[in-house]
């Protein structure tokens, strides 16, 4: 059957419509080499602004947290300090090296609030603007000006709420020229609004890439998830499923679809019972806010009714419309060439009702039936492409963004090998 | 009634309640993958008819602010939810093919 999809480019694919792309077969080697893997983590994690979480995590000046981020060798700490503004230091204590913030376990993250920190080996404290306010028997030592001794700050930004971090010693790019026109269409949706959350942390054995490649394209849903709702996946895959817009902007992406989570009238057969009584599923609550006319980028296809807008962050956030209620993001921290950490986070406006509360938890259920079954399958992925058995594989017009990630990665690795070379 | 969890009117879920009324997410699904199918399909048949009067129920208090019992109920109610896929998807209590994952939410809202 032919599939009607009207909102093709002019040149008849979208791959077509960037040509820089090619429609080439695409080399995954970029997943299993440990040397390339040492390679992104400079060109790319230490060149590119990364979001590390958002700005209800830092309720009060004094508010804290940290991030364990192997893909930089780091712990982060990033603080509201006692002016209400957002900074970041290096999780390094000046006096011998010691981890500054921690809870029991090194290597594990935490959060809290304070109004200094406090080293727990000798005692050095520091202001939360990072200056550093106290040396144990200060006379002791020699010649030590504490005003040389302030945390090692990290580049942070806010945009949105969502708090950014950039490892390089001067950001080529402020963050919002980082981010271009396509993401920022996006501000003035009251992400403040959303302080419900629900969150995960996983380690998966798999390249970065694959799972951020698996929530790229829709060509498997019908197929990978298919007895997660067997009357709705066969319709979906007699109708040839598929994203139906596509649009890339310097080195992010977005990927969106139509059809109306607030019309299911029309396709109740193909609901579950729990779906029927909660008025509620993966897309999200039936009911609830709708906060479509919030920013011009939520729709930007300009769908007649419209579901999911999944806007893909260089290097590694997604933050993911489903319908204009509630939105979620999804992070994929490397920590070696075949392992991430994954982390997913839901977030919706506060329940007012019990009702309200079971629909989101609804959506919160039908969201980790959906992700445990990608994630198992990165790892049957990731263990037969480090067979070396084929390298180079076929990816269809509705993998243009999984295509896209991989190219500008690998634009960027070639980019920084070349100023390495030319000094 | 000593020892009751669940509001007098929801005696006929009492049963369920001491296995059921787990305090978060990662515990719900444990005790879905440590149940059999005929332990699953009993209390979801049980608790399916009567999930619109525990919301009911459940909507005379203020979320944050509910008794004990309610607060229960509530439980009772998410976990139906987690049951619901294994009884009305998978038809197994594990979903299929995902031996080696797992996703636990650490981070979730009370109640």
């Amino acid at each position: 059957m032919t599939i009607v999809d009207p909102m093709k480019p002019a040149v008849g694919s979208w791959t077509e419509h960037y040509p820089e792309l090619g429609t080439g077969l695409v080399s995954y080697e970029d997943c299993t080499s440990p040397e390339f893997h040492e390679l992104e983590r400079e060109a790319v994690f230490k060149r590119a602004w990364l979001m590390v979480g958002r700005v209800e995590q830092l309720p009060r000046n004094g508010s804290y947290f940290t991030k364990e981020l192997a893909v930089a060798n780091t712990s982060v700490v990033i603080v509201r300090d006692l002016d209400g503004q957002v900074r970041a230091f290096h999780n390094i204590c000046r006096h011998r090296g010691n981890k500054l913030v921690w809870n029991d376990f090194p290597r594990e993250e935490t959060s809290g609030t304070c109004r200094q920190f406090t080293c727990k080996y000798h005692g050095w404290r520091y202001g939360l603007d990072g200056a550093c306010a106290f040396v144990q028997q200060e006379s002791e030592f020699f010649g030590l000006d504490k005003a040389d001794y302030g945390l090692v700050p990290v580049h942070s930004d806010v945009w949105e709420g969502f708090i950014f971090i950039h490892f390089a010693p001067r950001p080529s790019q402020t963050l919002t020229d980082f981010l271009g026109p396509m993401v920022r269409s996006v501000e003035g949706y009251p992400f403040h609004q959303h302080t419900e959350r629900y969150g995960y942390r996983v380690e998966v054995r798999s390249n970065w890439k694959l799972f951020f490649d698996a929530f790229q394209e829709y060509y498997h849903t019908s197929i990978l998830h298919a007895n997660q709702a067997p009357a709705l996946a066969s319709k979906m895959r007699d109708a040839g499923f598929t994203g139906a817009y596509y649009e890339l902007d310097g080195p992010h992406r977005l990927g969106a679809t139509g059809g109306s989570r607030r019309d299911r009238t029309v396709s109740l057969d193909v609901l579950k019972p729990m779906e029927r009584l909660t008025r509620s599923g993966l897309i999200g609550p039936w009911d609830g806010p709708d906060f479509s006319d919030t920013a011009t980028g939520l729709n930007r296809a300009g769908f007649e009714k419209w579901t999911v807008s999944a806007f893909h962050l260089f290097p590694n956030t997604t933050i993911l419309f489903r319908g204009a209620g509630w939105y979620l993001t999804y992070s994929y921290w490397p920590t070696s060439h075949n392992s991430h950490i994954f982390e997913g986070n839901l977030y919706f406006t506060p329940s007012r009702t019990a009702r309200e509360r079971v629909a989101h938890e609804m959506t919160r259920a039908t969201h980790k039936e959906y992700g445990l079954q990608d994630c198992n399958t990165l790892e049957a992925t990731q263990t037969m492409l480090e067979s070396g058995v084929l390298s180079s594989f076929p990816l269809n017009d509705h993998e243009v963004l999984c295509r896209h990630l991989h190219k500008v990665v690998a634009d960027w690795v070639e980019e920084y090998q070349h100023q390495r070379e030319n000094g | 009634m000593g020892g009751a969890l669940l509001p007098a009117e929801f005696t006929d879920l009492e049963p369920y309640a001491e296995k059921w009324c787990l305090p978060n997410e990662p515990a719900r699904y444990a005790a879905r993958l440590n149940s059999t199918m005929d332990e699953l399909q009993a209390f979801y048949d049980a608790m399916f008819p009567r999930a619109d009067a525990a919301l009911d129920y459940c909507d005379q208090f203020p979320l944050t602010d509910m008794p004990e019992d309610a607060l229960h109920l509530l439980q009772l109610m998410y976990a139906l939810i987690i049951v619901s896929f294994a009884v009305e998807a998978f038809r197994q209590p594990r979903i299929p093919d995902t031996g080696a994952a797992e996703l636990h939410f650490t981070i979730e809202p009370f109640p």
